[in-house]
């Protein structure tokens, strides 16, 4: 692939953040909070489904140092969504900012804001609720059956676009696609399989949990301080949801503690900023780690069911795939993340027929979300172990079932334009894809032909090897955009203005490095201000994989277009052609040697001595299409067959993202996520009784790697040139976290021939199959 | 409320506290000492570790009075006078990513180094194993601490030479 010789870009150039992270310096919402702040608390449902027969608020607004009390009675009933995506948004509008109903243990009831914090929580205490009980709805099972209870049966709930939404059967969102004929190719196939997979629920776990703060200031405007990963549609949902104009909110992003996902949610902007709004007092309000688990957003669970079929001589004829979704008592997410289950994951392997459908399901438990993949972490732990069961059948390594199948540089799927988010898809051919090489050097680095079958194997501590390929996107094609603005200072600096939001992936840095590389000085010299909705040009948010290849190219058009403004000027002053010069390390050269003008020359020239303008551009861009990243992930486990306690002991993650635009902050992504995806696979879980209440909403008992728990991990960039990209970048962020439970199911399997198809992999699930086999 | 005096990143501070008031927001809210975060309050996670008296400990689980006249480091006073050598290894890795975890790791990180200046990175695990990362997946972390150990740097609290020169 095209090598280019890059100055700044493709550098480990240093975290633009780094240093101040390192010294402790206060940079995060909870950190500004001024001195007369008010906090501000929520009383939360106790009962996974009920209505509110009664609230009386009465005794908590006369208490001493109490501001504002917040419930469905005295706020505006707005149906929206909380899911921060583009307008329209594809997900329903089904949510309220308080409700006469609640529909899981959990969800808002009201609001307090108070002097502090022990007078929020006496308040929130002394509201009274009368709840009339309804049956809860605690399984996609129990959701689908014929007579459930209906958990959205207010009259405003419905769809903003033209998809189905069928509120009355609890289902929050279908899609559905079909190319040839699956139920025909399986018919006739020697070899096939028909599997059903579920795949759990997880929160985020940013140790930042979601914190929010807003005043009115002196001209009467609402400025909203949050941890977001989506300011603009932050300020437009706020907005909508409190019935004030969008020009009376501003929204600004400081640095943020984590998001993965679940900060692309607009959870919390419209009840602070209404508090303060009522109470013209700042208000501040910090999530609970308890309040994190239950009231902040999970990752989809999902029941799959897989089918695979392949010709006598081994060749993968059909892929279906059918997806129940459980979105829990808000539809945030609920189309697109289950239309990623299809769209990021079919496309991979080619065959003839390809079948797909998706369906989510309202329940009462806590409401899915963003939560990185997409959708694509659930379909891919189905259909990676069934290619893996499917390889066991035909008797072929599975290596070389993927490595024969998988989609190559040049060739499309038809999946692409089927499936898009919300609307029909967009239809792309394959740029780059390093996929080949990415499965070549991880089996290399795993001893992947040291792989035996788990039949030969002996003793209580058995090893195995598993596997998987995985794709993502960059972007949403013809929905995303992104844009930033440049501008050049008088000592040869740049202010680089963008949306784009930071969420700690070091976008700031990235998008730095881009701006540099266009322009032809250094990434110090670009001072970064990013996501703040009164400086900053739009920008969707730090969402789909998309800030490095969509904000990128806005970043790297608005840097095209400074240097042309810049060797305008030099041209001017050195009395020359612009096409006779050049830029090197931020001076203007004569290409034929007779001279040279410093950056700062020309910024004091542009300024100050002749015609005199700004030298400064604006760019926006869309995306057209959506390259994907690929990845090949191994994984070896060591299983105790006496206790089926499993340990990963190496884990190798092959990631093809293009040119990475800064090669430590692009491992560092693939690292934090196949660690997230490793804990997922192994020991995260959300426990629940008979009353949908979650039994274990902390760290102690939501266990989550620490350092400790780390095994060995070989991370390998595989470079390509995405001709799209800017430099030939394509996404990193998300793709890793898809590996871990396909890989280890897999490498559970050949290390003692339990198959497990429920997530996580808990030593009891690994115990019973163990005891089944003996039995 | 009762008045405690204890030291603070060298400087001695006198504050009213109530009996029930958590160390952490004392020193958040009261002190303006905001590098201790808040992330589960129940000492879990580790995002509010500080130093009491050189060992590293959680200020979400101590009772402010329970400091009195006790010696407390925050990261602000670790990098008061220039990064560290130990920071300025995480600042070279770019070993942090969202950095709401780093107060606590850097502190960690310096307590380890004080005793045991060239910790291996099982060590560096062992040690550090209290305080939770959601970004990184920990590799930048520990090679960063078992480099600035490495690279053999006397005291931990102390910035680096170079950097003291220049002031």
């Amino acid at each position: 692939m095209a090598k280019k010789n890059f100055k700044v870009v493709n550098q480990p150039v240093k975290k633009l953040d780094a240093l101040p992270l390192a010294l402790g310096k206060p940079l995060f919402v909870a950190d500004f909070k001024p001195a007369d702040a008010l906090y501000a608390k929520l009383l939360w449902s106790p009962h996974a489904h009920a209505i509110i027969k009664s609230i009386d608020i009465s005794a908590a607004e006369k208490m001493p140092g109490v501001h504002c009390v917040l419930y469905h009675g005295n706020v505006p009933r707005i149906a929206h969504t909380t899911a921060g995506q583009g307008f329209p948004e594809p997900s329903p509008y089904d949510t309220f900012m308080f409700d006469r109903k609640v529909r899981y243990v959990g969800d808002r009831v009201a609001a307090v804001a108070a002097e502090t914090p022990e007078i929020a929580e006496a308040a929130v205490k002394a509201i009274k609720v009368e709840y009339e009980r309804l049956e809860p709805v605690l399984s996609i099972e129990a959701a689908l059956k014929e007579g459930s209870p209906v958990i959205h049966d207010e009259p405003e709930a419905r769809a903003v676009i033209p998809v189905p939404y069928e509120p009355k059967k609890n289902i929050a969102a279908r899609v559905g696609m079909d190319v040839g004929n699956v139920e025909q190719a399986m018919a006739g196939a020697p070899y096939k399989l028909d599997n059903s997979y579920y795949i759990h629920m997880a929160q985020h776990c940013p140790i930042e949990p979601h914190v929010t703060m807003a005043h009115v200031n002196a001209e009467g405007r609402l400025v909203i301080r949050t941890s977001t990963q989506v300011p603009f549609h932050a300020r437009r949902i706020a907005a909508q949801t409190m019935d004030i104009p969008v020009q009376q909110v501003r929204v600004i992003k400081p640095r943020i503690g984590g998001g993965f996902g679940a900060k692309q949610e607009v959870l919390l902007e419209d009840v602070v900023g209404m508090l303060a709004w009522r109470s013209r007092r700042p208000v501040l309000l910090m999530y609970t780690r308890e309040e994190e688990f239950v009231s902040s957003r999970t990752r989809h669970p999902e029941r799959i069911r897989v089918r695979l079929a392949a010709d006598p001589e081994g060749t993968l004829t059909a892929v279906g795939l059918d997806c129940i979704s459980n979105t829990g008592a808000y539809g945030a997410h609920a189309l697109t993340v289950v239309c990623n289950s299809g769209s990021k994951v079919l496309p991979l392997y080619r065959a003839p027929n390809v079948h797909f459908t998706g369906t989510a399901v309202y329940t009462n438990l806590p409401v899915g979300g963003a939560y990185r993949g997409y959708g694509a972490t659930q379909a891919a732990f189905a259909v990676e172990s069934a290619v893996d069961e499917l390889a066991e059948q035909i008797g072929v390594d599975p290596l070389v079932l993927r490595s024969n199948h998988h989609i190559r540089s040049g060739e499309t799927s038809p999946v692409f334009a089927a499936l898009g988010e919300g609307k029909a898809g967009v239809e792309q051919a394959i740029g780059s894809c390093g996929l080949d090489k990415c499965i070549r050097l991880g089996a290399k680095a795993i001893g992947w032909k040291k792989r035996g079958d788990w039949r030969k194997k002996k003793g209580r501590y058995r090893r195995g090897i598993g596997m998987c390929c995985l794709m993502q996107g960059s972007s949403i094609p013809e929905i995303d955009m992104g844009a930033a603005s440049l501008k050049m200072n008088e000592d040869g600096s740049f202010n680089l203005l963008m949306g784009a939001t930071d969420l700690g992936t070091g976008s700031d840095t990235v998008l730095a490095q881009i701006a540099a590389e266009a322009i032809g000085t250094t990434s110090d010299k670009i001072l970064v201000y990013s996501s703040d909705t009164d400086m900053t040009p739009f920008d969707v948010g730090a969402y789909a994989s998309s800030t490095t290849y969509l904000t990128g190219n806005a970043v790297l058009d608005a840097g095209l277009k400074i240097k042309k403004q810049i060797l305008g000027v030099a041209a001017e002053m050195m009395e020359k052609k612009p096409a006779d010069l050049e830029i090197r390390d931020a001076q203007v050269f004569a290409r034929d040697g007779s001279g040279s003008v410093t950056f700062q020359d020309v910024a004091l020239h542009s300024l100050y001595a002749a015609n005199q303008f700004q030298i400064a551009a604006i760019s926006s861009h869309i995306s057209h299409k959506s390259p994907p990243p690929f990845a090949a992930h191994f994984a070896e486990v060591e299983v105790d067959t006496e206790t089926g306690l499993i340990r990963v002991v190496k884990y190798v993650a092959a990631t093809d993202c293009g040119t990475a635009i800064h090669p430590k902050l692009a491992e560092g992504q693939v690292e934090g996520a196949v660690m997230n995806g490793i804990c997922y696979a192994l020991t995260e879980q959300y426990l629940f009784n008979s009353a949908g209440r979650m039994l274990n909403d902390s760290f102690l008992h939501y266990k989550i790697y620490s350092m400790r728990d780390k095994p060995e991990m070989v991370t390998i960039l595989v470079p390509t040139y995405e001709k799209t990209g800017p430099f030939g970048a394509k996404s990193v962020s998300e793709i890793g976290i898809n590996g871990p439970c396909p890989a280890i199911a897999n490498a559970i399997y050949n290390a003692v021939g339990v198959r497990l198809r429920e997530a996580p992999f808990t030593p009891e699930k690994i115990w019973r199959g163990l005891q089944q086999h003996n039995a | 409320m009762k008045k405690i005096t204890f030291t603070l990143n060298g400087e001695s501070r006198t504050v009213a506290v109530a009996p029930h008031e958590v160390l952490l927001d004392v020193l958040r809210d009261k002190l303006g000492v905001k590098s201790p975060k808040v992330g589960c309050e129940r000492g879990d996670c580790g995002a509010c570790t500080i130093l009491l008296d050189g060992k590293p400990v959680r200020s979400c689980l101590i009772l402010a009075v329970e400091v009195e006249g006790q010696e407390i480091t925050t990261l602000e006073g670790v990098g008061r006078d220039g990064p560290t050598p130990l920071q300025e290894s995480f600042i070279r890795h770019n070993a942090f990513q969202c950095g709401f975890c780093a107060p606590g790791i850097v502190l960690a990180a310096t307590a380890l180094l004080e005793k045991n200046p060239k910790p291996t990175a099982h060590e560096v695990q062992e040690a550090i194993s209290g305080n939770l990362c959601r970004c990184t997946g920990y590799e930048a972390i520990i090679e960063s601490a078992v480099e600035a150990g490495r690279q053999g740097t006397a005291r931990a609290r102390k910035p680096a030479a170079r950097k003291s020169a220049n002031r």
